[in-house]
């Protein structure tokens, strides 16, 4: 791996850029492999890299069925944090936040995260009871959170209105500021690059369509480039991830919806922080570019579409109009959808499968971009080891059975 | 967005609607003799199909009646509508 640095970039400057190598092998799949992982998101590049580099398994294979990063890695709003109420998962998030805040020395890509501080406000008595207590439970974890006032908040966000007579007045927010966005292509590539140098094949345009299991143990697998031996797989493909399940023959407590995202036309700098606001349903920051980058709810339904409907997009508009009138004028420009895979305590599945060999790694939702790192460092291990990390051993699939959920519909910050 | 159409009113905008998610989940007959294993499966596990799917929906500004689809989920495409009680239709392409 040619390693960037100020003096390549000048280098390379000589000839216009022309002579940057290839990020990546373009491999074609062999035969067989040791540990086989579907899905070419953030999350499954991630545990690639990390099997390599801790775990020191190089005889991988990464299968995409489209390109690399295309799937709700690609589509996210980057919004990234820790503060989740319950110990499981503040430790989780936490432990992927600690590896964001280094990322970029150590995939030497610059993932731009930017730690502008996110805050999540508060419209109403419950609000502010559910903040305090968040920031509480957030500082007995070691996580940075704070209680802001109003005033502290307009302090903060001067474009926030803090009028105590508008209809959903703001109260307070919580602030973590260690939390911010990231550039969502670059953690994919990043990975990627940095998995490809320590030997992992990086497959795309190759997509599983079976899974062989012999007596109860996976053998290998079916795909459009024909079929792959592998001792161990992991599946990582987050809104197909039931379909995945279903060629291996488990089910999962996971639906499927569409998500959808919009980016407005570019402005000066108005917004450099992170607003989210359940009861309003914003979630709102500003890209480098200068566009507003807004994400909408979930579609009811159960979709594969990676398309929404269009009154989710208005009723975002209304909401975002509700909290900032100033944008009033202002035109989006794009949207778009990602299928998400949503769990029913809004926690994912991390760990073991009924098939021996076979691990699943899936149920983010709407909210996995921000555990990316975290994600792939404890599959990594919960696939190398055979048994989960202690940081996902909460989160496996037979707590449906157990009834041991983790319940963090509050801390998704805006309700799906 | 869907064109609905709702089996007592007909063709109606999606947003007069409420999803119920899949369709024909009886409650156990007897719910005391359910091992652990089939009260998850009955609270938590749910068809999640890339492709035709019976699902439930609700005319809540409408009739306010509720109803059952069969809907593709890649196109969203609606094969069918019918009154909750009415036997599951066969999906397109499957033999009746
Ligand atoms: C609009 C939107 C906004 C979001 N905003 C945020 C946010 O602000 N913060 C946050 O933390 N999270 C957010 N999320 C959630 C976040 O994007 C996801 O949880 C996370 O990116 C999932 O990563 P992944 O690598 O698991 O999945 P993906 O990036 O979706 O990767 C899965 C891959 O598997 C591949 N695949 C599927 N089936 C097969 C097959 N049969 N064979 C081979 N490959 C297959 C897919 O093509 C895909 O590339 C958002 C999601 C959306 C859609
Ligand atoms: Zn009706």
């Amino acid at each position: 791996m040619q390693r960037f640095s100020f003096f390549q970039l000048a280098l390379n400057a000589l000839d216009r850029h022309r002579s940057w190598p290839a990020f990546w092998r373009a491999a074609a799949p062999r035969e067989s492999y040791d540990t086989v992982i579907v899905g070419a998101g953030g999350h499954g590049l991630a545990t690639a890299y990390y099997l390599a580099k801790n775990h020191g398994i190089t005889d991988v294979a990464v299968l995409e069925k489209g390109w690399l990063g295309g799937g709700n890695t690609g589509r996210n709003t980057t919004i990234i944090r820790s503060n989740y109420l319950w110990d499981e998962s503040a430790h989780l998030y936490e432990h992927a936040l600690k590896l964001w805040e280094g990322l970029s020395t150590e995939l030497n890509l610059n993932v731009m995260l930017s730690q502008r501080g996110v805050l999540n406000l508060a419209h109403n008595l419950h609000d502010v009871r559910e903040g305090v207590r968040r920031v509480q439970a957030n500082r007995l974890n070691g996580i940075d959170a704070e209680w802001l006032s109003p005033e502290q908040v307009k302090e903060f966000c001067p474009i926030i209105d803090i009028d105590a007579r508008r209809r959903h007045p703001v109260l307070g927010a919580t602030l973590q500021r260690r939390g911010g966005v990231a550039r969502h292509d670059a953690v994919a590539w990043g990975y990627a690059r940095a998995a490809d140098a320590r030997g992992v094949d990086i497959v795309q345009n190759c997509e599983v369509t079976g899974i062989d299991v012999e007596n109860g143990r996976i053998t290998g697998l079916q795909t459009t480039r024909g079929a792959i031996r592998a001792r161990r797989v992991g599946l990582v493909a987050a809104g197909h991830s039931s379909v995945l399940a279903g060629m291996a023959g488990f089910r999962l407590p996971v639906q499927s919806h569409p998500l959808q995202a919009l980016v407005s036309e570019p402005i000066k700098p108005i917004l450099d922080c992170v607003v989210m606001s359940n009861a309003v349903h914003v979630y709102v920051s500003q890209s480098d570019k200068g566009e507003l980058v807004m994400g909408a709810g979930i579609d009811a339904f159960n979709s594969y579409a990676q398309r929404g409907s269009f009154h989710v997009i208005e009723h975002q508009m209304g909401a975002l109009l509700e909290l900032f009138p100033i944008f009033s004028r202002l035109r989006m420009m794009r949207t778009w959808g990602g299928i998400v895979d949503v769990c029913p305590d809004a926690s994912p599945i991390i760990g073991r499968t009924p098939v021996d060999g076979l691990f699943i790694n899936c149920g983010w939702g709407t909210g996995g971009f921000k555990a990316t790192p975290g994600s792939g460092w404890v599959f990594a291990h919960t696939i190398a080891t055979g048994e989960p990390h202690p940081l996902n051993a909460p989160f496996r699939l037979d707590r449906f059975t157990s009834g041991a959920l983790i319940d963090e519909h509050g801390a998704a910050a805006v309700a799906h | 967005m869907l064109l609905i159409p709702c089996p007592w009113c007909g063709r109606r905008e999606e947003t007069e609607f409420a999803n119920g998610g899949e369709a024909h989940i009886a409650r156990p007959a007897d719910p005391a003799a359910l091992s652990q294993e089939e009260w998850a499966a009955y609270v938590f596990l749910r068809d999640n199909p890339k492709g035709w799917m019976r699902e439930r929906w609700f005319h809540a500004h409408g009739c306010r009646r509720w109803f059952n689809l069969v809907r593709h989920t890649v196109t969203h495409e609606i094969a069918a509508a019918y009154p909750p009680g009415a036997p599951p239709p066969p999906l397109p392409g499957e033999a009746a």
